[in-house]
């Protein structure tokens, strides 16, 4: 029981229990919920053009409240999630989205791993297929073995 | 033992990646590149930040070559930009037009009179709709529109006496010789 409660705490110390507090404030949110929800996904989607490393959903820049306003708007207009997308790809270009877009610009980004991995699968072949230099290692254990054997005995007489 | 040139192949595109990644460094991520060259201004309605003067309309960017610049009262990097465009107001004849963004009338206007008005005529965009319009980050960014109010150059960050003279200043002399 108090193992639990020790992990519990932990994890509130750690900011567990606040991960999921974010930067949307009551008065912009929403009455609708199934709209509400709409716009958390599509603000998770976009960059905050401020501080860039985090998306306009989790963001205190007053910025990116505006452009979350912006996004409310849109849904209530009636625009569907990719009219949204692309009204901020528009203005921001492809940066402001938190997901790059597989496009000329970014092959490198997504298809680097693959190129790594069959790079890597590659070399494991090339050097796992040669062959072993000589067969006197195996001697040599035996070697090893017999006089771990004799340190061994002597230890114990002692 | 022979060491087969295949062995320095992983120490080679370390060394790439490595390099790749020092060049990636040198660039300044809040310089976004605009998606709005060579596309007119885009709409707008601004409110009125000074009592004496309307609000800046889009019908005042057409007819000249002219710069708009995003500012705010918030701004500490326009305080330092200001100087600039006083004297590019008031002695290179430069039409600058300003948008108050993020801002209220009053702390705008209040600005405008401490630290003098460049601007030929302001308006406020007090929740940020012209500036996410215009793809702006911050503050403050300056847009060079031609004479058909078409937005052809933007300068992310304060006007330095460089950019004036080497980009600036050369690019308005040309479309100032547009039709």
């Amino acid at each position: 029981m108090s193992k639990w409660a020790a992990i519990i705490l932990l994890l509130l110390l750690t900011g567990f229990g606040y991960s999921s507090a974010y930067a949307v404030t009551p008065d912009e949110q929403l009455s609708d919920p199934v709209q509400e929800q709409r716009a958390r996904k599509i603000s998770k989607k976009l960059r905050c053009v401020v501080c860039q490393n985090q998306s306009i959903d989790d963001s205190d820049a007053q910025l990116a409240g505006d452009m979350r306003r912006i996004v409310r708007e849109r849904i209530v207009a009636g625009d569907s999630d990719e009219q949204i997308l692309k009204f901020m790809v528009d203005r921001y270009s492809n940066f402001v989205l938190m997901r790059p877009p597989f496009a000329a610009n970014t092959l490198i980004l997504w298809l680097s791993p693959f190129l790594f991995i069959i790079l890597g699968i590659g070399m494991f072949w090339h050097i796992s297929r040669r062959k072993p230099k000589s067969v006197t290692v195996l001697n040599q254990t035996d070697e090893t073995e017999q006089r771990l054997t004799e340190v061994l005995e002597e230890m114990k007489k002692n | 033992m022979k060491i087969r040139p295949i062995t320095f192949l992983p120490v080679i595109i370390l060394l790439g990646i490595g390099i790749a990644f020092a060049f990636g460094l040198r660039n300044d991520p809040s310089k976004i590149e605009s998606t709005l060259i060579n596309k007119p201004m885009p709409d707008f309605v601004l409110e009125r930040v000074l009592d004496d003067q309307p609000a800046l309309t889009p019908a005042d960017l057409l007819g000249q070559v002219s710069l708009v610049n995003v500012f705010g009262s918030w701004c500490a990097a326009c305080v330092q930009e200001h100087p600039m465009l006083m004297r590019l107001a008031n002695h290179e004849g430069v039409a600058i037009y300003g948008i108050d963004s993020r801002d209220t009338a009053e702390a705008g206007a209040a600005w405008l009179e401490k630290y003098g008005n460049p601007y030929r005529k302001v308006g406020l965009d007090a929740q940020s709709r012209l500036a996410i319009d215009l793809g702006v980050t911050g503050a403050p960014e300056t847009f060079l529109i031609d004479k058909q109010g078409r937005i052809r150059f933007k300068v992310i960050g304060p006007i330095t006496e460089q950019i004036w003279k080497q980009q600036l200043k050369p690019m308005m002399d040309l479309l100032e010789a547009e039709s």
